[in-house]
């Protein structure tokens, strides 16, 4: 018997108990992170769009509760949020974005294409705001108390019922 | 009554299938001449006609628009033009798998006709096999996603075509897919069934191969015609990008391509072969995974239009099934399978198992990269991979799989010494150099698309090398076959590389009249006009470009409005010049009356899918090369048994 043929069934066992896990689940964005509770990290961020101010730590303690969104425009599931972070901005919430290892003409492009629902963007080209912040991937959506406290972390793409929630958040927050 | 009749069909076909599973596995008992024996073959060739008898009776109710069958008041409309009608028969979820299991059918007629060069209780067994999964898809159609089923009452008007889909080229890439899919499942029941008699000879690796390059051919296609889709139809000007439906088309690829050379050194050496019976399961699991993950909708994708859990469910208990069932097999069995003939390093042989590596290497890599987000999600933890990690990872497996494609071919099977190709190998090194210096000097550009041009360089020129020293008319068709496919690579190549290093783009909120650039172009807005069509309404955008001297080109890009369903699509505009493509998307309105325009000028953008033609052309002249000296042989082959048996007579 050679031990090295049972490798194949092995790591398609493996893929086929996550696959079934996956489905079995329903899609629950209800998530706690670490980091809710505690104050941003410091940072600064050059500005992704030429002629804007930069985005910095200081900007989110003046008193004013603030999306946060993490996304790149690279990341497909940005393209679907789009329209729900346009809503938001529509509805009055001050959305301001972190574009994730990425390039201004892509940025740029992306936004032509699919709206500019942030009042600022800056560019976290390796990922050191990201990682601060405790979100690991994109997009993510974080809320920002007038302290700078991070109160709320939405991960993966807002979708339509998503919206409320966030608005809901944001109210608690002190909007 | 046509659709009653579909039904019908398609249900007494996978009795069929189950007759044929049946016979084909008691076969290996009662051995290849008992009675039950002779019942596969021609349950095949029944069952085959049976399904096509399914296929085109769903495709008549699409193209009458009969409007009491629920699947076409789903995704049809009596006012769709007509062409559109009978691709919307496979436009969507039920009609794309009675295309799939009609083409799987018609298959297995086809070799329960002709193929009789292996033995017969590997043949029954590879039937048993072809039966068995025949009759989970069969088993999904009729009991979870039923394309017959009759809506009471019948609906006054349909719901339209999703209007994305609705394209020519969209019309015809998931048959093509499917083909491939297919000839990867025939493959996998070739390996089965050689897996179940243990008898892996090159006399199998030769019936398999065709069917692997069927398979390879039409995936090839798919991906070249679902890439240049994706580019003139999203209007975001790119050719890829790695989502994780396109990375299900991808990967069947890259293990069809790894079988294909791995069938390659079976057929002509003997060796490698548990490999090559791994990599035809692995294959055809790759494309099941890949349906997995579109349909099931775990994954968020731009293609997310089939999406239902309770069907990614049935395909995940197929897939578990059939692959796993497959890999137990192997497991049990592989180890008996004598080994094959050895050979050195410095061979034929050696450089198609590094290839091999490679190609498995980098589907690794793309089936890890679009895994991990499933993975991530059991954790609760939603990412999106993207082109960050897929480029510059997979460049480091293919980089030297390009250089092994240059030198490799050059080889003598079995046993060779690096010294007789000297001269080439200096050659290519020195083509390698001098490219990258020229390249590197010339051009202020990254260093991947800097290594792809003086790669596709290099091999554009070395893929020829093959043919030295031959006489051209007396060259095998499967040689040639190798040169085109492997010259494809570095077209295709060098206009990815070429793409992306020296692509212009160009934002621009024009009033009519004013005029913008983009690199050699020079582009004027001339008016934005209301334009109508058969079901939809759309602004266009009227433009005059001209490309340096020459004279002035009138395009149109328009944004469309669809009533049925209700949707918004970009019409990007190309103007395709021998060195390139203008891409052109009209975009919104602005608050001043300006409009905005999005303008890409892609030099050399063409030859991404030139390349893609030209691998394709190359593996249907090693098909033909291959089908045709089978046949040649088979007749030389009777030929010499009626003499003998003559001869016999005689005495």
């Amino acid at each position: 018997m050679n031990w090295r043929l049972w490798f194949p069934i092995a790591a398609f066992t493996g893929f086929l108990a996550v696959a079934a896990y996956s489905l079995s689940q329903p899609k629950d964005d209800f998530v706690r992170s670490a980091m809710i509770g505690e104050k941003l990290p410091y940072f600064e961020l050059p500005s992704a769009v030429e002629g804007r101010p930069s985005v910095t730590s200081a900007n989110f303690a003046d008193g004013r509760p603030r999306l946060l969104n993490i996304w790149a425009s690279w990341c497909l599931p940005c393209i679907a949020e789009a329209p729900q972070l346009a809503e938001l901005e529509r509805r009055g919430a001050d959305i301001v974005g972190i574009a994730i290892r990425d390039k201004p003409e892509d940025i740029a492009a992306f936004l032509d294409e699919h709206g500019n629902p942030y009042s600022s963007i800056g560019r976290d080209d390796v990922s050191e705001v990201q990682l601060g912040i405790g979100s690991s991937g994109v997009p993510e959506t974080f809320v920002i108390d007038g302290d700078g406290v991070i109160t709320y972390q939405h991960i993966g793409d807002v979708r339509a019922p998503d919206v409320p929630v966030l608005l809901e958040e944001l109210r608690k927050a002190g909007a | 009554m046509i659709a009653e009749l579909g039904l019908a069909a398609l249900w007494l076909a996978a009795a069929l299938a189950f007759l044929q599973m049946v016979a084909g596995a008691l076969a290996l008992r009662t051995g290849p001449d008992g009675e039950i024996a002779q019942i596969s073959r021609p349950s095949a060739v029944v069952q085959g006609t049976l399904a096509l008898v399914s296929f085109l009776a769903l495709l008549y109710v699409f193209a009458v628009t009969d409007l009491s069958v629920e699947l076409v008041a789903a995704n049809s409309h009596s006012m769709k033009p007509w062409i559109y009608k009978v691709s919307g028969a496979w436009g969507n979820h039920e009609g794309s798998m009675l295309l799939w299991v009609t083409v799987m059918a018609l298959s297995g007629a086809l070799i329960a006709l002709v193929e009789k060069r292996l033995p017969e209780r590997t043949m029954q067994a590879t039937l048993a096999a072809q039966g068995f999964v025949a009759l989970g898809f069969y088993a999904f159609l009729l009991l979870s996603s039923n394309p017959f089923a009759r809506l009471e009452p019948a609906a006054a008007e349909g719901l339209g075509l999703n209007p994305l889909l609705q394209d020519i080229g969209l019309a015809l890439h998931p048959p093509t897919l499917y083909l491939g899919y297919v000839g990867l499942s025939v493959a996998f029941s070739f390996a089965v069934g050689a897996l179940i008699t243990r008898e892996v000879t090159p006399d199998f690796a030769r019936v398999m191969r065709p069917w692997v390059l069927v398979a390879w051919v039409f995936l090839t296609l798919g991906i070249t015609a679902g890439s240049y889709w994706a580019y003139y139809e999203l209007g975001w000007g790119g050719w890829w990008f790695w989502d994780p439906v396109e990375n299900a088309s991808l990967m069947p690829w890259l293990a069809a391509t790894a079988l294909l050379h791995s069938v390659s050194v079976l057929a002509s050496r003997d060796a490698l072969r548990v490999w090559t019976i791994m990599l035809g399961v692995v294959a055809f699991s790759m494309s099941m995974v890949g349906t997995f993950l579109v349909r099931s909708g775990i994954l968020t994708s731009v293609h997310a239009f089939a999406v239902d859990p309770e069907r990614g469910t049935f395909i995940l208990f197929l897939l578990a099934i059939y692959i796993g069932g497959a890999l137990l097999l192997f497991a049990l069995r592989a180890s008996t399978i004598a080994e094959g003939k050895r050979f050195a390093v410095a061979s034929r042989e050696g450089a198609l198992v590094v290839n091999n590596v490679m190609l498995s290497a980098i589907l690794a890599i793309v089936l890890l990269g679009t895994l991990y987000p499933l993975l991530t999600e059991a954790f609760d933890v939603r990412v999106s991979v993207g082109p960050p990690y897929f480029n510059p990872v997979s460049a480091i497996f293919a980089i030297p799989m390009f250089a092994i494609m240059a030198v490799g071919p050059l080889l003598r099977w079995r046993r060779d010494r690096w010294g007789r190709i000297g001269k080439e190998v200096v050659l290519i090194g020195a083509l390698l150099i001098a490219g990258l210096t020229a390249i590197g000097l010339l051009a202020d550009i990254a260093f991947l698309p800097l290594l792809g041009l003086a790669f596709a360089l290099t091999l554009g020129i070395a893929s020829f090398l093959p043919l030295r020293g031959r006489r051209l008319l007396k060259t095998p068709l499967a040689t040639w076959g190798m040169v085109i496919a492997h010259f494809g690579i570095a077209v295709a190549l060098f206009g990815m590389a070429s793409e992306s290093a020296f692509s212009t783009e160009r934002l621009a909120a024009l009033q009519a009249g004013q005029d913008t650039t983009v690199g050699p172009w020079r582009v004027r807005l001339a008016a934005v006009e209301p334009q109508a069509g058969p079901n939809w309404t759309a602004l266009a955008g009227r433009m005059v470009v001209r490309y340096e001297g020459d004279a002035p080109v009138e395009i149109a890009p328009m944004a469309r409005s669809f009533w049925a369903p209700a949707q918004q699509t970009t019409e990007s505009e190309l103007v395709t010049r021998w060195n390139g493509q203008l891409y052109a998307v009209l975009g919104g309105e602005a608050q001043d009356g300006r409009w905005q325009i999005r303008l890409w000028w892609k030099p050399f953008v063409t030859f991404i899918w030139y390349g893609g033609g030209l691998i394709a052309l190359g593996g249907v002249l090693s098909l033909i090369g291959r089908v045709v000296g089978d046949i040649k042989r088979r007749r030389v082959r009777r030929r010499v048994d009626e003499r003998r048996e003559d001869a016999e007579a005689f005495a």
